[in-house]
């Protein structure tokens, strides 16, 4: 049965598909007091895996549509319209505009209202991270904010409409450098009471010692970074690359065919965050962007040979589903 | 009471195993709508089409493949699929510890809480253990077929494991230069010291709360009752523009004044 996604999402992706990849998200004016700080938002995180997508048996890239639950006919977007369930089980119907009238004013204003100590912000509120980046050639309100957010250990609370919500966000200064962290709003929180985790009992001492050397053993200063890669996809993208260069199984299709999936994955690549924010703040020469996909040896000669899918798992179709993405909005 | 474990599972460190309960710590609490096709008012459905035949797609006849760039695919076959995805264990290794300082919070994805599973003495000492040292464990684990990585922390009285992004997925730190220029002077960052000290308070969740998912509850629940809602709209804050000191100053001045 078809679920629409939450309405703001939904909406936020519809208005999404239309803009370039890589941009800014929006600007907005932090304010400190009286002091108003210009700033872009750029997204900290970005997509790197590789997702399978579903093809026709030639290869075709599939489309996901929807259809009448009575003759299965497609419906396009017009022949829609979002239905809340009641208690009686029936549906009332709401409109795009109705949604409309209830998003926040657009309001480009980030009042840091609060302050508070950086350790106190529990991480299970913590969602998503963009950078904010100075906007405009008067850094010094910028700079001035992130030094003694710093030096202060002290991160801002702070609302913020984007993309037709509003959000709450933590500021954190690291480096010189801002980044806000849109909030999970505490209705979404489960605490350890409401999930039901037992009262502490005591601990058996010997083992607490025990449990220390083994902690101290492995002990380390920074996050090993090499750790924490994406075997799953780097392992998809060699097969993949490996298939492409022996001529098995690619195909080519013309563009317009392979359009767009419905549930493509919004956010920006990863290597266009990164080149962006390198061009923006002028970094020094560092370490490469991971790579995307890397171009095999243009295969020549366009579709090559598409092998029959292997017997063994045909019937077992959510083996590999579409890898997950990291991001709701 | 209380909610269903999601997963089982037992942490290792070094020589010791912890089996554990893993749940999720969020949940999605936003009004969600089904899509009711236009006419008859039931729910859609979803289907696959063919785009170049604009034909339903026969269940089990479909492929899946990696799009190499717009227009290439490399098709993978079911058993290709299959040798790719991680062996499936109930395994979560941790293999370093590192201080929580050496985690932004742009790692994080998404919370879970950890509860014992059979052995309060052992999980409780695991609580305990990560306390005293003041670590983060990095764990790594499979699940639902996908290599997942996370940090094992405390919480409160319990763990909790927080889901971390993909190295590949993160922007590095090297990334990032700070914007340079004139230092500030000391005037100015002593009234800025002052003025971050004036608005500090407790970290206060219930202060986040968004109106939005309220406003459409609201909304549906009236229609459903037939009623009509009426919205009130935000205001807006004007911001006052001068140098830099100056406007320091002046927001101290309304801060003391608001707050004494």
């Amino acid at each position: 049965m078809a679920e629409a996604s939450k309405s703001s999402s939904r909406k936020g992706k519809e208005a999404e598909a239309e803009e370039p990849a890589v941009r800014s998200f929006c600007s907005g004016v932090l304010t400190f007091g009286l002091v108003s700080v210009p700033v872009e938002l750029y997204a900290a995180s970005g997509k790197s895996r590789v997702s399978l997508r579903m093809l026709s048996s030639t290869g075709q890239p599939l489309r996901r549509r929807y259809v009448s639950s009575v003759d299965r006919t497609p419906l396009e977007r017009d022949e829609i319209v979002r239905g809340w369930k009641t208690a009686a089980g029936d549906y009332v119907t709401v409109t795009q505009e109705e949604l409309e009238a209830l998003e926040p004013t657009r309001s480009r204003e980030i009042d840091l209202r609060r302050f508070v100590k950086r350790e106190e912000i529990d991480p299970l509120y913590g969602e998503t991270a963009y950078f904010l980046l100075p906007d405009g050639e008067i850094t010094k309100p910028y700079r001035l904010l992130a030094a003694t957010m710093q030096k202060t250990g002290r991160a801002g609370i702070a609302t913020f409409v984007m993309r037709g919500r509003e959000y709450a966000i933590a500021i954190h200064a690291e480096n010189g450098v801002l980044r806000a962290q849109t909030l999970r709003a505490p209705e979404e929180i489960r605490t350890a009471d409401a999930v039901g985790l037992p009262a502490p009992v005591k601990p058996d001492k010997s083992l607490v010692t025990q449990l220390r050397g083994a902690i101290q053993k492995l002990a380390e200063d920074e996050l090993d970074t090499d750790a924490l890669t994406d075997e799953s996809s780097a392992a998809v993208r060699k097969l993949a690359e490996k298939k492409r260069k022996d001529g098995l199984d690619v195909v080519e299709v013309p563009v317009s065919a392979a359009g767009s999936r419905d549930d493509e994955e919004t956010l920006a690549p990863i290597v266009d965050i990164v080149a962006i924010l390198k061009q923006r703040l002028g970094a020094a020469p560092a370490s490469p962007a991971p790579e995307p996909v890397t171009k095999a040896p243009e295969p020549k000669g366009s579709v090559t040979r598409l092998r029959p899918a292997a017997k063994t798992a045909a019937a077992k179709e959510p083996a590999a589903r579409p890898a997950k993405v990291t991001k709701k909005k | 009471m209380g909610a269903r474990a999601m997963w089982k599972a037992e942490i290792s460190v070094g020589e010791h195993t912890v089996p554990i309960k893993l749940y999720s710590a969020v949940e999605d609490r936003t009004v969600h709508f089904r899509m009711l096709d236009a006419k008859t008012r039931t729910p859609v459905e979803q289907q696959m089409f063919d785009p170049s035949t604009e034909q339903p797609v026969v269940d089990g006849t479909s492929r899946k493949g990696v799009q190499m760039e717009e227009g290439v695919f490399v098709v993978l076959n079911p058993d290709e699929i299959q040798s790719l995805e991680p062996p499936e264990s109930r395994t979560i290794g941790i293999e370093r510890f590192v201080p929580s300082s050496a985690i932004s919070e742009a790692w994080y994805d998404r919370p879970y809480w950890l509860g014992p599973d059979g052995d309060d003495a052992a999980y409780f000492a695991l609580v305990r253990a990560l306390a005293e040292e003041d670590m983060i464990g990095i764990a790594h684990w499979v699940m639902r077929k996908h290599r997942q990585h996370g940090a094992l922390r405390v919480n409160g009285d319990h763990l909790m494991l927080v889901r971390m992004r993909h190295t590949e997925e993160v922007v590095p730190a090297s990334a990032l230069t700070a914007p340079t220029g004139r230092e500030a002077d000391m005037r100015e960052v002593a009234l800025a010291e002052q003025l971050v000290a004036a608005l500090e308070g407790p970290f206060d969740p219930k202060e986040l709360q968004s109106t939005y998912d309220d406003r459409v509850r609201e909304l549906v629940e009236a229609k459903a009752a037939g009623k009509v809602v009426k919205l009130a709209t935000p205001s807006k804050k004007k911001v006052t523009e001068g140098s830099l000191a100056s406007a320091l100053e002046a927001s101290l001045k309304k801060v003391g004044g608001a707050r004494g």
